[in-house]
């Protein structure tokens, strides 16, 4: 049993990510063999020069994709928390897509239904193939407690900064 | 076909007709796409002296075969050819970004646009739908206020958006098409040709799958070239970006500064890569699909100008910097923002003001005619002032302006044209010709007028591989065989910021287009087909009475000014003795007659047997004519 803030998800640094969409690429090409980011699972988003990021499913806790479903489509697999759709019960009704807060649920569009990240995992590196392509190592496949943690280093450092300075200072 | 659409989409903006035909492979192959195809396409499509603005002019969108794929940088781009109101020959320039995989995932290699709308309109491509809509409410818009409009009409964010502003639409002779914000078909004036046509924009939204012959294959080569953007060969697109040119210039010699008065500029440190990353760039972002990333996002933080936000390259930051005397950068980031806004050609704009400039300063146009402003070289307020007149075409110098150099020089009269640094009334770029002579060579021969990216024949002189000083024997040849791979680059539609990454140059490159096509090609055929275009390209502009030795020339100023600075190039000058024997090594190289012709025999090794009567018709016409000294270029049509 995987305790939850260990399950991985795909997350985007906004500092590095530069919106350039090789993760759609690497994504279509993977799980549909072809070249077309209206099918990848991952979308970055360019809201201008300096506003650029990728993203994908979060593999929530208590996902609002799956209450959403009238149908009992969605359902979370407990170890890895990825969202499984059901085809055969998936209407395309587009329910999970309203549902979903970053969007990263998509209906595709030779299936008619939806569709979302499933963490493929690359046989090298076991890692998604967004995440071994991006060309900015802005990807990585994290989970909620390693996250967490880098974010809190940063917090941590940025605070005592001119701490560590003033003390690099003073050695030399 | 594989990463070909296979498909060419005809508009015709005037009766509303919208078709297809399919692309053939032996066409695919022998033209390749982007510039390559489009050159053919135009010429197939287009009677011999058609004017730039009328609307049987076509104009005429392309995607390479690898747009729309992974392919770094060759996954991102398109291109637009038509006959340029700046020369009268071929107009070509490419760009990247976002918008070209859209164009084939909506499937298409080409878009022939002829016509004229009846009123201001955009192209709405989505996929196999394409309808001619109205754009009376983008009047006068600016290239990124229509990009967000179409997407909120159309109710579509990733709907890419290729536009042009206020300057094309007045027909400003340099008017640029931009996409993505800051990403031009910036040189040779199609933005204007989109503007005679009065279509504002095209707009595309593709959602069909694009796919390799090869996947696994394409892929490993796909990785190779990401590791390689990683490496030295990009190194300093990644770092400084080109403005670090500026200081390399400079410390050459090869500043042009003032408006090729000076050859070194005295704020360079001002204005230099260096300064700007330290000061002014932010974010370094990149186009689709791209590992490499190059776009310097400069902001300005404090001053008159605070909050003005521009990508910065070396052409345009020299253009509107050391070329009109202005040593402020903040001023500089402004102005190239509002040159997208209007889109402008971000090279002729400060080569247009610095001319304006150095009128003014020699007294050959007056603060009356100005409107008041002073424009005197260096100054920054003057520059922004002046850009916005002719992105208006606002007063009389403005209006004159807006033509470009060659026919403002005309316009004005007097001894203006010394003053006009064009070849083929395309506005020089940032190099210094005088102390770069194999670029003064080669800039003279491109067939879209003065031009560093149709051969690159700066590179030996700057990396000191020639006496740079001097024209001699031997540098035609070098011309040609770089103008094939040039070619090539604008055909695949692959950045030439990449160039350096294709270790094994042709065999890279044919490698890649195999892989994704599955048409096979060897290194040979490949270069013979940058042998056709060239040829073809040439032809064209023979077609149009503007492909002969006398067009083949280099302004008055670098003729005439000899370099004034101190050092190594003070006092040197190209003479037109030398001209001429790098015109004769140059054409010899090229199989060419002394009149600057294509031979049948020539035209018939490349594949061009079928146009051979207009190589005819000129010689027909060189032997009737009495011969005639060359004279400087007058350009336009």
């Amino acid at each position: 049993m995987v305790r939850p803030q260990d399950r991985k998800f795909v997350t985007a640094d906004p500092e590095k990510c530069i919106g350039c969409c090789v993760c759609e690429y690497a994504c279509s090409m993977i799980n549909e063999k072809t070249f077309n980011p209206t099918k990848s699972r991952i979308r970055a988003m360019r809201i201008g020069p300096l506003v650029n990021l990728a993203v994908t499913c979060r593999h929530c806790e208590d996902p609002a994709c799956v209450a959403a479903c009238p149908r009992d489509a969605l359902t979370q697999e407990e170890n890895t928390g990825i969202i499984r759709v059901d085809e055969n019960a998936c209407n395309g009704c587009g329910w999970c897509i309203s549902a979903c807060q970053f969007g990263a649920m998509n209906m595709h569009p030779d299936k008619k239904i939806v569709f979302t990240c499933n963490s493929c995992t690359d046989n090298e590196t076991k890692e998604p193939q967004c995440v071994k392509w991006c060309p900015e190592e802005a990807l990585t496949y994290v989970s909620a407690e390693t996250l967490a943690q880098k974010y809190r280093q940063k917090a941590v450092k940025n605070l005592f900064q001119t701490v560590e300075e003033e003390a690099k200072k003073a050695k030399k | 076909m594989f990463a070909y659409a296979g498909k060419i989409l005809h508009v015709n903006l005037t009766t509303g007709e919208i078709k297809t035909e399919s692309l053939s492979e032996k066409m695919a192959k022998d033209y390749i796409g982007g510039i390559g195809l489009g050159i053919r396409l135009l010429f197939d499509n287009s009677k011999p002296g058609t004017d730039p603005f009328d609307s049987d002019n076509p104009l005429i969108y392309l995607t390479g075969p690898l747009s729309g794929t992974m392919g770094p940088t060759g996954g991102n781009s398109y291109a637009v050819v038509s006959k340029s109101p700046a020369t009268g020959g071929i107009g070509n320039a490419e760009a990247h970004g976002f918008f070209g995989p859209d164009l084939k995932r909506a499937g298409y290699d080409a878009v022939v646009i002829k016509g004229k709308a009846p009123k201001l309109s955009y192209l709405w491509i989505d996929d196999d739908k394409v309808e001619i809509r109205n754009g009376e409410q983008l009047k006068y818009k600016t290239v990124n206020e229509t990009d967000h409009m179409i997407r909120n009409e159309l109710g579509d964010f990733y709907i890419r958006v290729s536009a042009i502003g206020e300057a094309g639409e007045k027909l400003c002779r340099f008017g640029a098409i931009i996409n993505d914000e800051f990403r031009a078909i910036g040189r040779s004036g199609m933005g204007a040709v989109m503007g005679s046509k009065n279509l504002k924009a095209v707009a595309v939204r593709g959602t069909h799958d694009v796919n390799v012959a090869n996947l696994p294959g394409f892929m490993e080569f796909v990785k190779l070239i990401h590791e390689r953007m990683k490496g030295p060969a990009t190194k300093k697109y990644k770092t400084l970006g080109t403005p670090e040119n500026v200081l390399v210039l400079n410390s050459l010699s090869a500043l042009a500064t003032r408006n090729w008065t000076n050859a070194t500029f005295e704020g360079a440190d001002k204005v230099s890569g260096e300064y700007l990353n330290e000061h002014y760039v932010k974010k370094v972002v990149g186009c689709a699909t791209c590992g490499m990333r190059c776009d310097h996002i400069a902001v300005v933080p404090e001053g008159p100008y605070k909050g003005s936000t521009s990508r910065l390259e070396f052409e345009c930051l020299w253009s509107m910097g050391p070329l009109c005397g202005v040593d402020r950068l903040d001023a500089v980031i402004e102005a190239m923002r509002i040159v997208n806004e209007y889109g402008m050609d971000g090279i002729s704009i400060g080569v247009v003001v610095a001319f304006a400039m150095d009128l003014y300063e020699n007294g050959i146009i007056t603060k009356e005619q100005t409107d008041g402003i002073d424009l005197k070289f260096g100054n920054a307020e003057a520059l922004i002032a002046i850009i916005h007149k002719i992105g208006k075409r606002e007063g009389w110098l403005g209006n004159i302006l807006a033509e470009g150099v060659a026919k403002a020089a005309e316009l004005i009269g007097g001894d203006a044209y010394k003053y006009a640094c064009h070849i083929k009334g395309l506005e020089l770029p940032g190099y210094d010709l005088r102390t770069l002579k194999t670029a003064a060579l080669g800039f003279s021969v491109s067939f879209r007028g003065a031009c560093h990216l149709r051969n690159g024949a700066y590179s030996p002189d700057v990396k000191g591989k020639v006496n740079r000083f001097k024209i001699e024997k031997g540098r035609g040849k070098m011309i040609t065989d770089e103008s094939h791979m040039y070619n090539i680059i604008d055909s695949l539609i692959v950045c030439k910021f990449s160039r350096g990454t294709y270790y094994d140059g042709w065999k890279d490159l044919t490698n890649y287009y195999t892989l994704a096509t599955g048409i096979p090609i060897t290194p040979e055929e490949m270069m013979t087909a940058g042998d056709r275009i060239e040829n073809l390209a040439r032809l064209f502009n023979i077609r149009e009475g503007k492909g002969t030795r006398k067009y083949d020339d280099v302004p008055y100023k670098i003729k005439n000014f000899p370099v004034p600075d101190e050092g190594p190039a003070k006092g040197v000058c190209v003479n037109d003795e030398e001209m001429q024997i790098g015109l004769d090594d140059y054409y010899a190289s090229r199989g060419w007659t002394a009149e600057g012709i294509p031979t049948v025999e020539r035209l018939n090794q490349v594949g061009l047997g079928d146009l051979a009567y207009i190589a005819e018709n000129a010689m027909k016409a060189a032997k009737e004519a009495k011969p005639e000294a060359p004279v400087p270029t007058v350009g336009g049509n």
